[in-house]
């Protein structure tokens, strides 16, 4: 058979693969797409690959230690070779993370990339997911992702908290107890979870098979898959990008997949691999070997754990010590169901219905490929900001034991002040995050409108001295007037005569449009003023009512 | 690893060298088989790199590989030459592969990323993005196939299908909650007891001695008491463990039990928070607060282990001591309340007990 022959030619090594494969999996026009697909460029957008590095060099330590680790509490005495444990007793399970450690060369290093790459991945995720909330690029169509996202973040917790509690050392067992009472205290179905996860009574002899179950296949299993599902949406409604010039909702900017974003992405692969590695080489973490093996009659002082958890374990701290008994008969422990189930609840609940009913109040059902700068969307980045001092509350709170023994402070004091500052913390922080956006609106505004300074200084002809301002430079004009109008909705009630839209009638609209107010309520908007531009000074807004530019 | 210096910019021309015409391509280029670089192909948005810089790049990604490349090496015979065992070799072996096979990565990386800003050109390539959301026109092909789909499956007419499907799932569906029962027992009234009872010795936690009462004689002492014969009985222990305290007798006061429950100022309560169940295991002396370290939850030993500071609600249940005709410590009898943290089916436990001693 004669073909005719294709120009230009590829080498002979990567032409037969590619034909074998093409005349099997009808591949040409998928790789002639995607080989070109254009990745923008910016340096957020590299936070969730962090995460997606962390998860692969999770799964290849993770895989190594499997191949020693024994996931069982049966009763062992120590023969290793570390010498101040011998002859105590322990589970296999402990038994083996120190046989990782001190008798398979290089397993501690696997050991400690593991724990350091689980502390990156969950950070990674959260600093990513901030990103997203903070641009706006959550917004239509991104929102399935959105929530892809927040199930990857969930299940990493629970990955995490398996994952902590396998070694079965002292501070492990201090962390499974807690996760314990705080199952026990669910109302109605406490015992029943408790005794079937456990097998029994806690600590029966079923937790650490279970949990590694659990940590290896289960959870794993699902993260891989919601990972790929979170990757091929990302690829197929294309990255956000940020506003600048020759930059649209229709398009985008950027780097080829092929050669040279496939080439930045390996490569900040092995950065991230590179950086775990330096830290499991030179950063110890989690030495199980110094807290001996786990004993529900023990525990030491000043126990914290992974960082992700410390929320939770500040929530618990500042906690009052609240007790229902129902008819004496029930027992209702809010001491322990408030703090360990409100603020994930409210975290998690906030972050999931978000997008929705941001979409719900600001009316906008269009496609959005260009990011908002946080500036530019004052509710959602103040809402975002006190959503981040009360998760940052928390968290600091979960140490507070540290901070008073390192900072010379009464632990009382530290819990009371957490007391109050869990609510009043997040309120300030939404009214500074707010003026703080205003602020920078109206300098914005105020760049395009009249310029930059220069420091010039000119004096007129009239004895007046002013500051000569220059045009903004066009990639930052162009990036500020990325801004997007957000829709206000009109006035029903000063509408005289009018009947409100089918959306805006009823108590719920009559919500709707209030809140829609109170999100656009204070837009700066951008104008341009061609009169004598250039030559104004930066007073001119100075001189007007605030109201003038702040409402429209 | 961005490419723009000035993440807010976009390179424009005038940033970015872009190649002057006239001048000679770089040589090697960046197609397969040493070809020259095709200057038709040089599309819009792709810059390509002044050549003399891309060679003097070479030189600095040549360097970077071979040092992952010795890395590489040196992580091998790290692995042959140090050995473990102990801290000191353990830790000597971790740093060396740790920081070989760092070091090998971290070349890697720093090579492939001079590759990519010194070789590759710079990219400004317009895409454009298609409409998600399908034509009227698609949606209404949809629309019939799925209709028709639907109309030729029968499950609109044939109820009897519908219906007898529907219930023939539900049983299916609790087959898996079904299979799970297993996992464990019912909780019955376990968490109501411990192992504690009449006549059984406390001994220390760890050494396993049994307690003379005269021999545990200084004020301020404090002991963690576990019951003789389940030192390794994990589930025993997560109950039963106590902390022993010895006290003046004008320190205690009420609601501590005395009476049968102490001897001579020693009082035993349970270790287990009443909050999420750590050990509370600090003791102030000057004070006599019992503190759980994991929560903050405070005692006062004094006064019944009564809730002074943090989130546990309830005291620490005590437990009635006295001693044994050798003169040991044992227990009078299993604690009065379940103790560790509440759970539904606890109760107001205390009240009940203080209704039952008045009848």
């Amino acid at each position: 058979m004669s073909q005719p022959t294709v120009k230009p030619e590829l080498p002979k090594a990567a032409d037969g693969p590619l034909k074998f494969i093409e005349e099997r999996i009808p591949t040409g026009d998928f790789l002639k797409r995607n080989l070109r697909k254009v990745f923008p460029d910016h340096w957020s957008f590299l936070l969730g690959e962090i995460a997606l590095y962390s998860f692969i060099i999770l799964l290849l330590t993770g895989t190594f230690l499997t191949l020693w680790f024994k996931p069982s509490m049966e009763h062992v005495v120590y023969d290793g070779s570390y010498e101040p444990l011998k002859g105590v007793m322990m589970s296999a399970a402990y038994e083996s993370s120190l046989h990782i450690s001190f008798e398979v060369r290089g397993g501690l290093l696997m050991r400690q990339m593991h724990h350091w790459a689980a502390l990156l991945f969950v950070a990674s995720m959260m600093i990513h997911m901030l990103r997203v909330f903070f641009t706006g690029a959550y917004r239509k169509p991104r929102e399935l992702n959105w929530l892809i996202g927040l199930g990857l973040l969930t299940l990493a917790l629970f990955e995490g908290l398996t994952g902590y509690s396998l070694p079965d050392d002292l501070l492990s067992g201090a962390g499974l107890r807690i996760t314990q009472g705080v199952i026990v205290s669910l109302p109605l179905v406490g015992t029943y979870i408790q005794f079937f996860l456990f097998g029994g009574e806690y600590p029966g002899e079923d937790i650490i098979s279970r949990f590694f179950t659990i940590h290896i296949l289960l959870i794993p299993g699902i993260l891989l898959g919601l990972v790929t599902a979170h990757l091929i949406l990302m690829w197929v409604q294309k990255h956000t990008q940020m506003p600048g010039k020759g930059r649209t909702e229709k398009n985008v900017v950027g780097a080829p997949f092929y050669p040279a974003f496939m080439a930045k992405g390996g490569a900040f692969f092995l950065f991230t691999f590179g950086v775990i590695a330096l830290l499991g080489a030179f950063f110890q973490i989690n030495p199980i070997w110094a807290f001996g093996p786990y004993t529900p009659a023990d525990i030491s002082a000043g126990s914290q754990p992974d960082w992700y958890m410390g929320f939770l374990e500040g929530s618990l701290r500042i906690m009052v010590p609240w007790e229902i008994n129902i008819a004496s008969d029930y027992t209702l422990p809010l001491s322990v169901l408030i703090p360990a189930l409100v603020p994930l609840g409210l975290i998690f609940t906030g972050l999931g219905v978000y997008p929705f009913v941001e979409r719900w109040i600001t009316g906008d059902n269009r496609e959005h490929h260009l990011c908002d700068r946080p500036r530019n969307a004052p509710v959602r980045t103040s809402i975002g900001m006190a959503g981040v001092t009360f998760y940052g509350l928390l968290w600091l709170l979960g140490a507070n034991d540290e901070i008073a023994a390192n900072f010379h402070i009464s632990l009382n004091a530290t819990t009371y002040f957490g007391r109050v500052m869990i609510f009043l913390g997040p309120v300030l922080a939404y009214i500074i995050t707010y003026r703080i956006c205003i602020g920078l609106q109206r300098r914005d505004a105020d760049v395009i409108g009249h310029g930059v300074e220069t420091g010039v200084i000119k004096r007129l002809p009239n004895g007046e001295f002013i500051e000569v301002h220059a045009p903004a430079s066009e990639p930052m004009a162009e990036h500020i007037k990325g801004k997007k109008e957000i829709q206000r909705f009109p006035d029903t009630t000063a509408d005289e005569g009018g009947v409100p839209a089918p959306g805006m009638r009823g108590l719920m609209g009559k919500m709707r449009v209030k809140l829609n107010h109170a999100y656009t309520a204070d837009d700066v908007p951008l104008e341009e003023h061609h009169d004598g531009h250039g030559e104004q000074h930066g007073e001119v807004l100075a001189g007007e009512p605030q109201k003038g530019i702040t409402r429209h | 690893m961005t490419d723009n210096t000035n993440d807010i910019n976009e390179p424009g021309e005038e940033r970015v060298p872009k190649r002057i015409l006239g001048t000679p391509p770089s040589e090697g280029g960046y197609l397969v088989h040493g070809e020259q670089i095709d200057e038709s192909r040089e599309a819009p948005g792709i810059y390509v790199q002044d050549p003399d810089k891309a060679r003097r790049t070479e030189k600095y990604i040549a360097l970077s590989f071979l040092i992952t490349f010795l890395a590489g090496i040196g992580f091998i015979v790290s692995y042959v030459v140090f050995q473990v065992g102990d801290l000191d070799s353990t830790a000597v072996s971790n740093a060396t592969l740790g920081g070989t096979l760092a070091l090998a990565l971290l070349g890697l990386a720093v090579g492939i990323t001079l590759w990519v800003r010194g070789i590759m050109p710079k990219y400004e390539i317009t895409e454009k993005r298609k409409v998600l959301a399908p034509s009227p026109e698609q949606r209404s092909e949809l629309n019939q196939i799925i209709i028709d789909g639907a109309q030729q499956s029968g499950l609109g007419r044939f109820k009897l299908v519908r219906r007898t499907l529907l219930l023939a799932a539900a049983p299916l569906g609790l087959l898996p909650i079904v299979l799970l029962r297993d996992l464990g027992p019912m909780p019955k009234t376990a968490l109501r007891h411990t192992v504690w009872k009449k006549g059984l010795r406390l001994v220390v936690e760890g050494t396993g001695q049994p307690i003379r009462a005269a021999d545990f004689n200084s004020p301020g002492g404090i002991l963690s008491v576990v019951p003789h014969g389940y030192e390794h009985d994990m589930n025993a222990l997560a109950k039963a463990t106590l902390i022993l305290i010895k006290l003046r007798p004008e320190e205690i006061q009420p609601p501590t039990k005395v009476e049968n429950w102490t001897v001579n100022g020693i009082v035993a309560y349970s270790k287990i928070c009443t909050h999420v169940g750590c050990p509370a295991a600090l003791y102030e002396q000057t004070t006599h607060h019992i503190l759980c370290p994991c929560h903050q939850s405070t005692f006062d030993a004094t006064r019944g282990a009564e809730v002074v500071f943090g989130p546990a609600a309830r005291p620490l249940p005590q437990l009635p001591i006295g001693v044994d005709n050798e003169g040991y410590l044992i227990a009078l009898s299993d604690f009065e309340v379940p103790v560790g943290p509440s759970f539904w089916e606890r109760g107001d436990a205390e009240k009940k007990v203080r209704e039952g001693e008045k009848a």
